[in-house]
């Protein structure tokens, strides 16, 4: 079905300003299905606004996003998530206080119809379960099933998350600097997690460590003072006079 | 051992009538009634990380309506009850559809304001409401023929009905949807974002919630066969709100202790003190500066430690 | 026509004696995320004081008792913020249930001292000879309470525009962990603007004696309309709390006038509209 469209993303003249501040300036940016984009960035270039607009946290002033040829721009959040969309926070905001299969399960609810049940705990249903403990076996996460999030290591929560946004499996994942603050180890771990994700899910990152996400991206769009400056194919970008300008020059 | 404690509870509820007069079993009614409008209001508090000051208004509404149909236009009780609890059903839902276009303290003010509102119109309404004088010559309804008029009899009616609603409410908080509530209470951003619909959550929590103080407020007109603007009044709402605060919020029986507390105090209390008003401002400073999480939390965290077991 | 003029001239006091109330409450909320349910009680203070003083001092004169009863009422507020709500900041909700237990403190607290009985406040000898303009006549009080709103919104606009605490406070309303970051002393900002707000309300407490009266639940009253103008008007905004203020005093005025039953309902329908479009208030810049 998704081969039908050209584009699993298409942000077209996008613009958002907090009083003074233009964040998102005339920014358009065209995904295709099963693409690999990385979205680059000094801090404050508006990477994680754009993604804001994108799942729907923060309505744009002007402009247009499109998934899979729907015009989603005034989608509320929620109904992105019944489209497809899935994300990743750059703030680890999973339930500490449950345990990781539990944090699985209540991501895959969502978007089920048993979500509405007010008679039988989550735990009654087997199908959930089953699915949740197959999401965290893919990223070996199994055998830290029944441990409150808060008794995890930092990098397992990281998995933990990324199991949760991809549990759904979702068309577009959106993953908000998911290698920030972990250990080389633990950053070649997700690193080959993101890889291994399947071709039906289109990807687009946002990452700060340059050298470990580069290796992951197909394609890469550079962002300044919220606006577009490269966007094209990976190593066109990096050789690009512009992105060392960027990230070099004055 | 947690089997235990409850088995324990649940029987010392049975005892009240076997062994105490009158004065106690009638008290001990009125704690369950305040045990099941605290637990409702916990809902929205503890579960929902809602906190309304207007929780009075259904159970307001609820014996108001209940008292005005069966003195003023010869309703029987039980389709007085319907009416009721539909009634105020309908205005938690509407109320909840205005309180809930704000979240966090905008929310609080304007349930806030309109249970004020609705206290005002108990007042000034007179014709209707009969103002200060309040609605005097209630009866209890004979369910299945048997008469409540005995303390005895109504203290096993309420203990049904409290031991029902503790269980729903239990269950529902346990549910696949309470999990959604909590969730929502915690991280509404990620809840959307993974598909929940955070308003309607809310929204079905807030209305569930009045239902249940419709049915406190049946029971509490039975009780005292009498209703008055003051159990609209930001008093009511906020002795409710103490008992889940004190309680513990966000537990499942912390309010019921909490709510027992309230009570028991204020009867007490009221023997020696005339200023019930002041009394209560002071407690709430006392419990928000003192012991913020509550009395149960407080008391399990005692039992861990003395277990000796890891937080 | 007499009775248009008499309810217009009513509601028009009744919103400047609720600008003077709200103003202080949207300060406070909008910069310290508190909704100090205490302020209808700090208003009913400033009532009861000037009840007693100028019923038992005749020389004392209504404008010094405003005053005075506001600085007392600032310190009150003051002392409460310092000792109670600083150690809260964590705690939203507990901020708002001791200010709401406070209340209760205070108006009992007025019970006790001054009984259950409504104490009416004198009005200004020099002021109670009405006015005739147009060949209508005015009560003079209720006139010269509208221009004191009117005074008291343009030193506020003053204070908050043009003055390094006005900026100040704008800068917190707006970011407070900016506000911080560059060194504003939030903390003690803090308890200033509590104190402005809480002596604003004693002080209208004292301006309102003459056409309220004290009587218990005078906080009761008037907290809720407060509350409703914040809504209406929009949080942190003082154009919003004017606003408001008239457009409430005008609904509440005729509403009791005309449909004395319904005064409640129609006060509310203008907020239940308002939220229904505009959640943030009329001119909100920080939503509830």
């Amino acid at each position: 079905m998704s081969d039908a469209f050209e584009y699993a993303l298409e942000v077209i003249n996008l613009r958002k300003a907090f009083g003074g501040l233009t964040v998102t300036n005339d920014v358009s940016v065209k995904v295709r299905p099963g693409e690999r984009r990385l979205i680059i960035g000094p801090n404050g270039a508006g990477k994680t606004t754009l993604f804001n607009q994108i799942s729907g946290d923060l309505r744009p002033n002007s402009g247009l996003i499109r998934f899979f040829g729907a015009d989603i721009t005034h989608l509320l959040p929620y109904r992105r998530a019944h489209c497809g969309i899935s994300r990743t926070y750059q703030i680890i905001t999973l339930f500490a206080a449950d345990t990781l299969e539990h944090n699985v399960s209540l991501g895959l609810l969502g978007l089920k119809r048993s979500r509405w049940q007010m008679w039988r705990p989550m735990s009654f249903y087997p199908d959930i379960r089953s699915e949740a403990r197959r999401a965290l076996d893919s990223v070996g996460l199994l055998h830290l099933a029944e441990r409150p999030i808060s008794d995890i290591a930092y990098g397992e929560r990281r998995r933990a998350e990324l199991a949760v946004a991809l549990a759904q499996k979702p068309r577009l994942v959106l993953l908000d600097e998911p290698l920030a603050g972990l250990s080389n180890t633990e950053r070649s771990t997700v690193k080959s997690l993101i890889a291994s994700i399947s071709r039906d899910t289109t990807v687009i990152m946002i990452e700060h460590d340059m050298d470990t996400a580069l290796d992951l991206a197909e394609t890469v769009t550079l962002l300044n003072y919220g606006r577009v400056i490269v966007d094209g194919k990976r190593d066109a970008v990096i050789a690009d006079e512009r992105t060392r300008e960027v990230y070099l020059g004055t | 051992m947690k089997w235990l404690g409850a088995a324990l509870l649940g029987g010392s509820l049975l005892l009240p009538p076997l062994f105490a007069g009158d004065f106690y079993v009638n008290l001990a009614s009125q704690i369950l009634i305040a045990a099941i409008f605290s637990l409702s209001l916990n809902l929205l508090v503890g579960f929902g990380g809602m906190t309304s000051l207007g929780h009075a208004s259904y159970l307001g509404v609820s014996a108001y309506i209940s008292a005005l149909l069966t003195t003023r236009y010869g309703f029987g009780h039980g389709a007085a009850a319907f009416i009721s609890i539909t009634g105020t059903v309908a205005v938690a839902s509407f109320f909840g559809m205005i309180a809930l276009r704000a979240s966090g303290l905008g929310f609080l003010m304007i349930t806030l304001a309109l249970s004020q509102v609705l206290w005002g119109l108990a007042y000034r309404m007179s014709n209707v409401t009969n103002g200060d004088n309040g609605i005097t010559g209630l009866t209890r309804p004979s369910p299945f023929g048997l008469s409540l008029d005995s303390p005895a009899a109504f203290y096993w009616f309420v203990l049904i009905v409290a031991t029902v609603a503790f269980l729903m409410m239990t269950i529902f908080v346990s549910s696949a949807f309470g999990s959604s509530l909590k969730g929502v209470r915690d991280q509404p951003r990620r809840m959307a974002a993974l598909g929940f619909n955070p308003s309607l959550i809310r929204w079905i929590t807030f209305v569930y919630a009045g239902f249940w103080a419709a049915i406190s407020g049946l029971l509490y007109v039975y009780y005292h066969k009498y209703i008055h603007p003051t159990s609209l009044s930001i008093t009511s709402s906020a002795e409710a709100l103490l008992g889940v605060i004190a309680g513990g919020a966000g537990t499942l029986g912390g309010p019921a202790v909490g709510a027992a507390l309230v009570l028991l105090l204020k009867n007490y209390v009221s023997a020696y003190i005339e200023r019930w008003n002041m009394l209560l401002g002071l407690v709430f400073l006392f419990i928000v500066l003192v012991m913020p999480a509550g009395i149960v939390p407080g008391f399990s965290k005692l039992m861990t430690t003395l277990r000796g077991e890891p937080r | 026509m007499q009775f248009w003029i008499i309810q217009g001239l009513n509601s028009l006091s009744l919103g400047a004696l609720l600008f003077l109330l709200s103003s202080g409450f949207s300060l406070i909320f909008g910069l310290m995320r508190l909704a100090n349910l205490t302020h209808g009680a700090f208003f009913m203070l400033g009532t009861y004081f000037a009840a007693t003083a100028l019923r038992s001092f005749d020389w004392l004169n209504i404008w010094v008792m405003a005053l005075v009863a506001g600085v007392a009422v600032a310190a009150l507020g003051g002392i409460f913020e310092r000792l109670v709500l600083t150690r809260l900041k964590a705690n939203p909700l507990g901020q708002v249930l001791v200010t709401l237990g406070m209340s209760f403190i205070i108006s009992d607290a007025c019970l006790i001292l001054w009984g259950g009985d409504s104490i009416p406040v004198p009005t200004p000898r020099g002021l109670q000879a009405p006015t005739r303009l147009f060949g209508f006549v005015f009560p003079t009080y209720r006139l010269v309470l509208v221009a004191l709103a009117i005074a008291a919104a343009i030193i506020l606009y003053f204070l908050l525009e043009r003055t390094r605490l006005g900026a100040m406070i704008r800068a917190g309303v707006d970011d407070r962990q900016m506000a911080r970051a560059i060194g504003i002393p939030v903390s003690n900002l803090f308890t200033t603007v509590f104190c402005l707000g809480a002596g604003i309300a004693g002080a209208a407490g004292v301006l309102g004696g003459p056409i309220l009266s004290a009587y218990p639940g005078l906080d009761a009253d008037m907290l809720p309309l407060a509350l409703i103008v914040v809504i209406l008007g929009g949080i942190g905004s003082l154009l919003g709390a004017f606003v408001g203020s008239f457009v409430i005093g005008i609904i509440y005025t005729f509403g009791t006038a005309l449909f004395p039953e319904l005064a409640y309902i129609i006060l509310f329908l203008p907020m239940i509209f308002v939220l229904a479009f505009r959640p943030q208030g009329l001119f909100g810049r920080v939503s509830a």
